[in-house]
């Protein structure tokens, strides 16, 4: 019998030499004369074990990791095929504490399974979702999703039933969805590993959007920097069309739906709704003024259900158990679970699926083990470039929208980049104000103008020039930006600016913030 | 004029018309069909312009205005190998802006520069999504992760003519 190895596919994966190390199996399979089945999946999220292969055995998978192409001998040698011993085992997969502890349900078959194979996923509890959307009508599942408490997951949160609800209920000859993929936030990577890993379930999340709110095309606008998620979801496109999943007769329901896939151009700011709705009407990507929102004037002028990949991705499991197994994940307004994504200086980087309510600190030291350079955490960057930098004193805070909005934080899509004690926290304020600079879409003032002068403004107080008439200097220029910017872009760039600031006044030339305090 | 068109524009020519057949009745196609002409060709010459305004019914300053705004797409040709090097916050946490001194070094240019050789075109990059796996950088459209000096050097020896 022919062992099934499993070698991931996810771009991360192949960064650190997943292709190499696969080809080595194959080999080393060959010259042994071995029968073996290889498997390109998604990636488990587990990142610090990538190049993470995999072994099915009787008792379940077993994973070894990281294995470099240098190791795959060895592990013939030691009888990896059928899990035996070796260095780099790390045990059945599913009982990595890591991966045992999280709650996965967008992420629940991603790195399971074969991205592109439709077998995979209907075993796996796909298009389940789908088939209890086709059995409702519009109304029922809006009022599933409204129910569930699912908050739009691309950063701001806003109730996802009740803007799908406002596009069912405006009247139009045509209406759009449209995924925001332009997961443009350092620190994030969820929306790719979707995409790479189990991209059906986008199209499936985005079919019912389309079936509850009477929408027949939906447009997917992916960053120009995941080359590798973009050929994953064209092909998956391609055998989902073939499948009947798409096109003039979903699923011989007699209703129609559509995707098209599109590309960006390497514009942060057209991961902003409306800006992004410009690019994909073949405009500069401009931010809109709003009123009206897009659920009432979206793409060409249409109603547009636009969510985050994210969203779409959480909506099939709501339609598949209930508003109500949703709704018990979570706490307070926070409902249901969020992929939190690990990165930067963390030693266990990677994706963690939970339900609302664990703590930063939780998330940086239970599962990702502290710094990866074994200095303390200083800082960390929750919610992407526009999120506030947290110090220590701030960890225990619960992740949770609400929680985080008290400190003067936000979650945002879930990025959580940490920082050891060696950041220089004036230098990443000014990058922020630097950031927000390079990638203004310059349509309102604070933010074009505000950015760069907010630059200048953090290098002379660095000089140490007039320090105290800048630190006002900077936090007027701040608050103009906040109140008087069109977007987030401009309205969020003085969050990491100005927690910077406070929480790390030193790295400013100042005095710093007294223990007491600080607690 | 009045001479033969050189062979160089007559490739151009017939890339811009086949990014044209292949994004032909899309809504909103100016963006495939930019990405279209640069796929093919590398960059949008300025000769495109003017064709790609005709064939949507927009102005060339509605064209030439789309082309500025976006990062991505370039108006002259790059070098023969793309280095993007990542720099927003995961990968500085990890030590990219010191990467990106050795690889200015070693390459002998600044950021949005080409070596002399035509061999390769640097730039920065603001996330890769490849953040657990900091500093990354993208050489062709191929990721790489956990990218050290070493790594850096071995993959731009890897690419033969750079």
């Amino acid at each position: 019998m022919s062992a099934t190895v499993f070698v991931p596919r996810d771009s991360a994966a192949l960064a650190v030499g997943a292709d190499a190390t696969a080809n080595a199996i194959v080999q080393s399979a060959a010259a042994r004369g071995e029968e073996i089945r290889l498997v390109r999946n998604g990636s488990r999220g587990l990142f610090w074990l990538e190049p993470l292969v995999e072994v099915a055995t009787a008792t379940g998978r077993i994973a070894y990791g990281p294995v470099t192409a240098a190791d795959v001998p060895g592990l013939f040698d030691a009888g990896f095929l059928t899990g035996a011993k070796h260095a780099l085992l790390r045990g059945p997969t599913e009982d990595i504490p890591y991966l045992k502890n999280q709650e996965r349900l967008a992420f629940a078959r991603v790195g399971v399974t074969d991205p592109l194979s439709l077998a995979d996923y209907e075993a796996h509890g796909g298009w389940r979702g789908l088939h209890g959307a086709l059995a409702r009508g519009p109304a029922e599942i809006v009022d599933d999703v409204v129910r569930s408490g699912l908050r739009g997951r691309g950063g701001a949160a806003f109730p996802t039933g009740i803007k799908w609800r406002t596009v069912l209920q405006t009247e139009a000859d045509q209406k759009y969805v449209v995924c925001n993929a332009d997961e443009g936030d350092s620190g994030t990577f969820s929306d790719r590993m979707v995409m790479e890993g189990d991209p059906f379930l986008l199209i499936e999340g985005m079919t019912i959007a389309g079936l509850a709110v009477g929408a027949t095309r939906g447009y997917v606008y992916l960053r120009s920097e995941y080359p590798d998620a973009e050929r994953m979801f064209a092909a998956a496109l391609r055998i989902a069309r073939e499948a009947g999943y798409l096109g003039p007769n979903i699923l011989g329901s007699g209703k129609p739906f559509d995707l098209e896939l599109r590309r960006g151009a390497g514009a942060y700011i057209c991961g902003e709704e409306t800006a992004l709705l410009e690019s994909l009407e073949g405009k500069r990507g401009m931010v809109r003024y709003r009123p009206p929102v897009p659920a009432v004037k979206g793409l060409f002028g249409r109603p547009t259900v636009l969510n985050n990949l994210v969203t779409f991705a959480s909506v099939p499991v709501i339609l598949e158990r209930g508003a109500d197994f949703y709704r018990d994940y979570g706490m307070g307004r926070s409902r249901g679970t969020l992929p939190f994504q690990l990165a930067g200086n963390i030693q266990r980087g990677g994706l963690v699926e939970k339900a609302f309510g664990l703590t930063l600190r939780e998330l940086l030291y239970d599962y990702g083990g502290g710094s990866a350079t074994g200095r303390p955490i200083r800082a960390v960057q929750v919610g992407g470039p526009l999120g506030a930098y947290l110090p220590e004193s701030q960890f225990d805070t619960p992740l949770d929208y609400e929680a985080f909005a008290a400190i003067g934080a936000m979650l945002g899509h879930g990025g959580v980049v940490a920082f050891d004690d060696t950041v220089d926290m004036a230098k990443m304020a000014r990058f922020a104000m630097e950031f927000c600079a390079i990638e203004s879409c310059g349509k309102c003032t604070p933010c074009r103008i505000g950015s760069t002068r907010g630059a200048e403004v953090i290098d002379r107080l660095v000089s140490g020039e007039r320090r105290e008439a800048n630190v006002e200097l900077l936090r007027d220029l701040c608050d103009t930006m906040v109140h008087g910017s069109l977007c987030a872009l401009g309205g969020l760039t003085p969050s990491p600016v100005l927690s910077a600031l406070n929480h790390f006044p030193e790295d400013f030339g100042m005095p710093a913030v007294p223990k007491a305090r600080a607690a | 004029m009045g001479e033969a068109k050189s062979n160089v524009s007559m490739a151009v020519d017939e890339a811009i018309e086949q990014a044209l057949a292949e994004t032909e009745g899309l809504d909103g196609a100016l963006m495939p069909l930019l990405h279209a002409i640069q796929d093919r060709l590398g960059y949008i010459p300025t000769s495109a312009v003017a064709r790609v305004a005709h064939a949507l019914n927009l102005s060339r300053a509605d064209v030439h205005g789309v082309i500025t705004f976006y990062h991505d797409f370039r108006t002259s040709a790059p070098g023969r190998h793309l280095v993007r090097l990542c720099q927003a916050e995961a990968c500085q946490s990890m030590g990219s802006a010191a990467l990106a001194e050795h690889a200015k070094a070693r390459l002998g240019v600044d950021f949005h520069h080409t070596t002399t050789d035509g061999a390769v075109t640097l730039e920065p990059v603001y996330c890769l999504g490849g953040c657990a796996c900091s500093p990354t950088m993208m050489v062709d459209g191929r990721l790489y992760g956990r990218v050290s000096s070493a790594r850096f050097d071995e993959v731009m020896s890897g690419l033969g003519d750079a």
